[in-house]
């Protein structure tokens, strides 16, 4: 998943809040939508129901 | 006189009856405003919120122009939370067929002093990038905007309210009486005019109104800014309308300054359940990615129905209550023995855009004075005729 990955490069802010906090994965199934990064452009996806590719660029703290 | 008798009571904390009440308390009336639940939160928070000028008819024309006039007049006072968003409109073209309806949307707006623009593929591509490839062209409406109209809507309540009126929430209308109103809670107002602006409950409280509960629905994204600049609405609705199914949906969305996108739109007549009708959402999703395929990609947050308050012919009720006998009687008013009931309803998709020029088209008439458009085609003893010649 995404946010295994994002985690394993030592990033735990994910995105920020629309007040500006930082934000990360928090129930890990799909449903509080914490920890949403964008991916190949497409902001809110929910890292941890996303599976990895190759090339895909994630970016986050957005 | 008890503290509880008013010049003008306001049936109704919508859009139309906030308007009605801030422009009857702007002309020194006492207003009592009376909402069954919350203020704008019925047709008034289910709705888009667009202040547009439309087309279908003169009088529809005349109407929206006037209202729109005066938004633009509060402009500068609206609070922020009015979301005000002059993003203005474009009508998009698919075909030569739905093009031949840009020039003549263009002809007609000309004519009247309504600055437009027509766009052609290439031009629309570049104003909308996220539209398909391939469109025709359309037609830019630059004078149109967005609003949040809950919030227009309270800020109509606190403009009468700062200039004397009296609020009453939470207890709805139960009867009209001879002197006013007789509240569930057992208050009793009193006033020389009662007007109805209770929206789709209205023939609750006036049997007889021409107003029926047309259900919609929408879909709100999540925040995606500048995936749109204009509020987009497809011409392709003029060929829907002719089909015979009671439901129907039309593409148009909206930006809003959160960077929300709000999707609609649906028409189903007869369905008095206000749950979410996954096929017809299905339905109004697929037509919109139609027209704007990456929208597939974003996340949507919330969907929810509401109910236009819809007339037989697409105009709202604004004025006396009066109305046909069942068999070619003479006219009556709808309660009996009150002399002064007005109506300010019916105002279908339109009742955002069409509020302030309501307040106005009603205050002329409580205080009989000439209005700046005509007021015949609005006014419901229009209705009558009608049912007189089917009796």
């Amino acid at each position: 998943m995404v946010a295994a990955a994002v985690l394993q490069a030592g990033v735990n802010a994910f995105r920020r809040s629309v007040t500006g906090e930082l934000r990360g994965p928090l129930c890990g199934m799909g449903i509080c939508f914490e920890c949403r990064v964008s991916v190949n452009g497409v902001a809110h996806v929910r890292s941890c129901q996303t599976l990895c590719e190759h090339g895909m660029e994630v970016r986050t703290d957005e | 006189m008890s503290s509880n008798a008013f010049d003008v009571i306001v049936i109704g904390g919508g859009i139309v009856g906030a308007a009605c009440a801030a422009e009857c308390a702007a002309e020194k009336l006492s207003v009592a405003i009376v909402e069954a639940r919350m203020i704008g939160g019925g047709a008034t928070a289910a709705g888009m919120g667009h202040v547009v000028v439309m087309d279908d008819s003169e009088a529809q024309f005349a109407l929206t122009r006037y209202s729109q006039d005066l938004w633009n007049e509060l402009r500068d006072e609206l609070p922020r939370d009015i979301e005000h968003d002059a993003c203005g409109t474009i009508w998009v073209a698919v075909d030569d067929e739905e093009m031949e309806e840009v020039f003549r949307k263009q002809r007609f707006y000309s004519e009247r002093g309504v600055a437009v623009e027509v766009l052609d593929g290439q031009a629309l591509a570049e104003a909308e990038p996220n539209l398909r490839p391939g469109l025709v062209g359309g037609l830019r409406v630059p004078g149109d905007s967005v609003i949040y109209p809950p919030c227009a809507a309270q800020f109509f309540v606190a403009r009468a309210r700062a200039r004397g009126a009296r609020l009453f929430v939470g207890s709805a209308v139960e009867t009209l009486t001879r002197e006013g109103v007789r509240l569930r809670n057992g208050t009793s107002l009193s006033a020389g005019v009662v007007v109805n602006a209770a929206g789709s409950w209205s023939p609750e409280l006036t049997p007889g109104v021409s107003v029926k509960k047309r259900k919609g629905h929408l879909v709100i994204t999540d925040r995606y800014p500048n995936f749109l600049r204009h509020q987009l609405v497809e011409l392709g609705y003029l060929k829907s309308a002719h089909s015979v199914t009671a439901d129907s949906v039309a593409f148009n969305i909206q930006p809003r300054t959160t960077g929300q996108l709000l999707i609609g739109s649906s028409r189903q007549f007869e369905v008095d359940d206000s749950r979410v009708d996954v096929s017809i959402v299905t339905r109004m999703l697929a037509r919109a990615i139609e027209y704007l395929p990456r929208l597939a990609t974003l996340s949507a947050l919330r969907t929810w129905t509401g109910f236009r308050a819809a007339t037989p012919d697409k105009l709202p009720l604004i004025g006396p209550a009066t109305v046909a006998e069942s068999s070619s009687g003479p006219e009556r008013p709808f309660a009996a023995g009150h002399e002064q009931l007005y109506l300010a309803t019916g105002h279908e998709g339109l009742g955002i855009t069409t509020s302030t020029g309501t307040a106005k088209l009603l205050v002329d008439q409580i205080l009989n004075r000439t209005s700046a458009i005509p007021i015949p085609p609005y006014l419901p003893s229009r209705m009558a005729p009608e049912t007189t010649a089917r009796a």
